[in-house]
């Protein structure tokens, strides 16, 4: 009952701890700004190794931008992982959050949004640009920016289970990316299929619906195993 | 039904139950994999369009079934742990790991050995090697976990966890390479339909999968023994057993 009438005297609904804690989230984000710039140059840099690791010929880069940018972008995304509950689980917040009365859900939910909005919609965003310096075509850089958008929530989203598993150990860049790199497989099979398709003139429906499907699974199922996997990070 | 259930939950039980029960596995598992083999290796007929490169078939199956199997194996008894709280299933969970890989990892091997008289290559990014490689890094990612963790209740917990959001991925994952490539031939061997080959190669083959089965039953049985002994070693029963050896 206590927490019932706590809850209701601090006024913070299920929708108010969502926005609360963007809020947040992003304000502490933007002081430490260079964590958000420094996946986004990371992107450009391994998309520029590319052509002068292979070859500057653009008929070949056209053909391989589309897994080159998409395997960027999940690194990029994997790298800023770090930020999601590390800095919360040093500080005592993420314990403070397990304990309080408010839903861990809507909470989690908003720490992954916030995630992406300062990950995977930059990286969408800044996606034309180094699509077209490895000549992707019109069609196939429109595809690209949307399979970024429908895909990128989805490596937030696993990420963080990964990034919740992981948080209370000591090094954990190495055993993040193994555990969590091969759950992103069918992303990333679909997104860059669908780009390669679009280039290729073909139908793209199909792909664009599994990504949506995987997407909707996740949204539903990643925060119980989310939160869960900071239960069990925080129990030791 | 749940005293059953419960009582497989001590490990004092189990211990004395797989200890009886060991020994028939193992000599089971012997005979099979001997029988198997020199039906497989030596009588049955060699294929009209492979020859005897086919043979390796005997092993490769059996092993891609037990990689499949082993993880299924895996993430339910972690998901047994992390509900019930049941010591016994995190032990089972953790011992499948290991050996799970080990089986992936042949499969993989024979299937590459296959691979070069056949298609002309050790590998090729085919669907099912593919996605057998892709458990393969599952398989590993549950290893690697495990010994992060210092506390052994909380690396049960979480590798149980990682396991079952693998085993949801599993399919999503056979699915999505399935549709992006495909050049291995259909299963040659499932439940549902009569074996496209005839009853002298598959007899041998359904030997060998049998026993493989009581292999890893075997294997599997003593790695939770070692385990339950280790973890257990405070406690009075395993004070007994050493006691009288």
């Amino acid at each position: 009952m206590t927490t019932q009438v706590q809850s209701a005297q601090s006024g913070v609904g299920k929708v108010g701890i969502f926005g609360a804690m963007i809020r947040r989230d992003m304000t502490a984000a933007f002081r430490h700004s260079s964590d958000l710039v420094n996946p986004l140059i990371f992107f450009v840099v391994v998309v520029t190794l590319f052509p002068l690791a292979v070859t500057p010929e653009s008929a070949f880069l056209r053909e391989i931008a589309p897994g080159v940018l998409w395997v960027s972008a999940l690194l990029a995304t994997l790298l800023s992982l770090d930020m999601l509950f590390q800095s919360d689980f040093q500080d005592g917040t993420l314990e403070q959050m397990l304990l309080s009365p408010q839903p861990l859900y809507s909470a989690i939910l908003a720490k992954v949004a916030t995630h992406w909005l300062l990950s995977g919609l930059p990286l969408t965003l800044l996606s034309p640009l180094l699509a077209m310096m490895l000549f992707l075509p019109a069609e196939g850089i429109k595809t690209l920016m949307l399979t970024l958008l429908i895909g990128t929530p989805v490596l937030s989203f696993i990420g963080a289970i990964g990034s919740a598993l992981t948080v209370g150990l000591r090094k954990t860049g190495l055993l993040l990316s193994l555990l969590v790199l091969p759950l992103y497989i069918p992303v990333l099979i679909f997104a860059s299929g669908a780009v390669q398709a679009a280039t290729a003139g073909l139908p793209i429906a199909g792909h664009l619906a599994l990504l949506g499907a995987i997407l909707a699974l996740t949204v539903v199922l990643a925060p119980l195993a989310i939160v869960t996997a900071l239960r069990i990070s925080l129990s030791g | 039904m749940w005293r059953w259930f419960h009582k497989l939950g001590s490990p004092k039980w189990f211990y004395a139950i797989s200890g009886r029960l060991l020994p028939w596995f193992s000599v089971a598992a012997m005979l099979l994999l001997v029988i198997g083999t020199v039906w497989a290796l030596l009588i049955a007929p060699a294929d009209y369009q492979q020859g005897n490169s086919y043979r390796i078939i005997y092993i490769h199956v059996p092993a891609a079934f037990l990689a499949q199997s082993g993880y299924l194996l895996m993430a339910i008894a972690g998901a047994v742990g992390l509900i019930w709280k049941m010591k016994l299933a995190d032990v089972v969970a953790k011992s499948c790991a290991p050996i799970g890989a080990s089986f992936t990892l042949l499969a993989l091997i024979t299937g590459a050995v296959w691979g070069k008289p056949t298609w002309g290559a050790w590998w090729v990014w085919d669907a099912r090697l593919t996605s057998m490689l892709v458990l393969l890094f599952l398989y590993l990612g549950v290893v690697a976990l495990q010994s992060a963790f210092t506390d052994r209740n909380q690396a049960a917990r979480a590798s149980a966890l990682l396991a079952l959001v693998g085993l949801v991925n599993i399919p999503i994952i056979k699915y999505s390479v399935e549709w992006w490539n495909t050049l291995h031939q259909p299963a040659s061997l499932t439940l549902t339909q009569r074996p496209s080959m005839p009853a002298e190669m598959w007899m041998p083959l359904l030997i060998m999968v049998v026993g493989f089965y009581c292999f890893f039953a075997a294997v599997l049985m003593m790695r939770t023994r070692v385990e339950l002994l280790d973890r257990e070693r405070r406690t009075g029963w395993v004070k007994e057993i050493i006691r009288e050896s």
